[in-house]
């Protein structure tokens, strides 16, 4: 579920199993420009480990990672 | 009231019986526009790459799985105009509505990748899919590597079932020992449901499929016969089997309703769209954080059938999506695996994979016809 507002694509991945919060912000960090923000939402335990191990290895900039009630919001920077 | 679906597709076709079934004719116009007329069984593709079904058997005429009050309009949807609720048809025709339903399905770009038309093999058309079958058959050794070109896309689990499949028509072939399968999966493991990746692995292992993980593919070197990720791996191929990269609709794009990839936000569970609480989104071209797939599709479709029931009898909406997907997978060598979850509960892992399960997938692929887009299940 994204809302792209302008610099800013936000995905609402909680709940998604199938394919899950990662493919989500892969298919955000591909639509956004270089320097824009991906923010994606996950009630997955998964993701914890999944997202930042992933935003390292394709080289992106984890800028936050915040805990909400029931879920959490992973913020990353397209860096190339 | 005016009803206009736009997608004969799998989620179109069941929402228009479903009202066509419950509404008076006093009460709805009921038209759905499909471009083709034909509808097509896509988990059937993968079995016509590997010889066991003929594209034909694929399709049936929407005319024929409609109900007669279903009005079917052959045309191509190529504005829609949310003010004054209206659909353009390429044509020059023009739909009024007073709901809509957008259930048009994902679009296959293989443009966006350069080198993908000359270089790749998939089977997301029954063109494609004819042609892989060809190659498949003229291999004679070395390396294929199965990867999808970007996420989103069609059948998550599709690419491994391919992998597998590909294990068990070279061990029949008798030259499996010459066949070097690869898998290259976009995500953190080689199956996108992490309750059901142990297994999978072991699928894998067992079938010596080799899999490189965090694979997300940025280019394809054609003459080198390479593929690089953009996480700055590159991999050679002998034999390229790649999923092609997808968009939302076209005419969603082009009415400035999609986000950047094309699909249309909506609503996880109302499933109306969230800029126009009168256009509905419906399966693989919306935003929806489930499966691209008709086994999504199908539950969504009921959901939005009620939705319009009760918006035309002026009752509340109560009717939710709660992110139900119930699909099977056919892992070659007579295996199957049969995966439901939702929203809140994630699949549960079943201990092996079974005969039980690829017995319900190819009953499906026989039974799905009279089942499926009737809404009868």
């Amino acid at each position: 579920m994204a809302m792209a507002t302008s610099k800013r694509i936000v995905l609402d991945a909680r709940g998604s199993f199938c394919p899950g919060p990662l493919m989500e912000l892969i298919g955000g960090i591909r639509q956004a420009k270089l320097g824009e923000i991906v923010e994606v939402w996950s009630s997955d335990q998964g993701s914890r480990k999944d997202i930042p191990f992933w935003v390292q290895k394709a080289g992106h900039e984890l800028v936050s990672v915040v805990d909400e009630d029931g879920y959490t919001r992973f913020v990353v920077r397209k860096a190339r | 009231m005016k009803i206009v679906i736009l997608g004969g597709g799998v989620g179109g076709t069941i929402v228009a019986n479903l009202l066509a079934k419950r509404l008076r004719a006093a009460e709805a116009d009921i038209i759905l526009v499909d471009r083709t007329g034909r509808h097509a069984y896509q988990p059937g593709y993968v079995y016509v790459a590997f010889g066991k079904t003929k594209a034909k058997t694929l399709t049936r005429d929407v005319r024929r799985l409609l109900r007669k009050r279903v009005k079917l309009v052959l045309g191509e949807a190529t504005r829609i105009d949310p003010v004054g609720r209206r659909v353009h048809l390429a044509d020059g025709r023009v739909l009024e509505y007073d709901r809509l339903v957008v259930a048009l399905g994902a679009r296959l770009v293989p443009e966006e990748l350069p080198g993908f038309a000359e270089a790749a093999h998939h089977f997301y058309t029954p063109e494609a899919a004819a042609k892989l079958r060809e190659a498949l058959a003229a291999f004679q050794g070395g390396t294929i590597v199965v990867t999808v070109a970007s996420v989103p896309y069609k059948c998550p689990p599709a690419p491994a079932e391919a992998a597998c499949q590909l294990d068990y028509y070279y061990t029949k072939r008798g030259i499996r020992d010459k066949v070097d399968i690869r898998f290259l999966s976009p995500l953190s493991r080689v199956f996108p449901i992490e309750t059901l990746n142990p297994l999978v692995e072991r699928v894998f292992a067992d079938d010596k499929i080799r899999s490189t993980i965090f694979f997300n593919v940025e280019s394809i070197d054609t003459k080198g016969q390479t593929v690089t990720s953009i996480e700055g791996e590159t991999v050679p191929y002998d034999l390229l089997v790649m999923v092609p990269p997808h968009r939302g609709a076209k005419v969603v794009e082009d009415s400035g309703l999609g986000d950047r990839g094309g699909w249309l936000p909506t609503d996880k569970h109302t499933l109306r769209t969230k800029a126009h609480a009168d256009i509905f989104g419906l399966g693989d071209c919306t935003d929806l954080p489930v499966s691209k797939a008709g086994a999504a599709a199908h539950f969504q479709a009921k959901v939005v059938a009620d939705a319009l029931v009760s918006d035309i009898r002026g009752l509340p909406a109560t009717a939710r999506y709660d992110g139900r997907v119930v699909c099977y997978c056919d892992a070659g060598r007579n295996r199957g695996i049969s995966i439901s979850f939702d929203y809140e509960h994630p699949p549960k892992p079943p201990r092996s994979l079974g005969l039980r399960a690829w017995l319900g997938k190819h009953f499906l692929n026989r039974a799905y016809w009279h089942l499926v887009p009737t809404g009868r299940v």
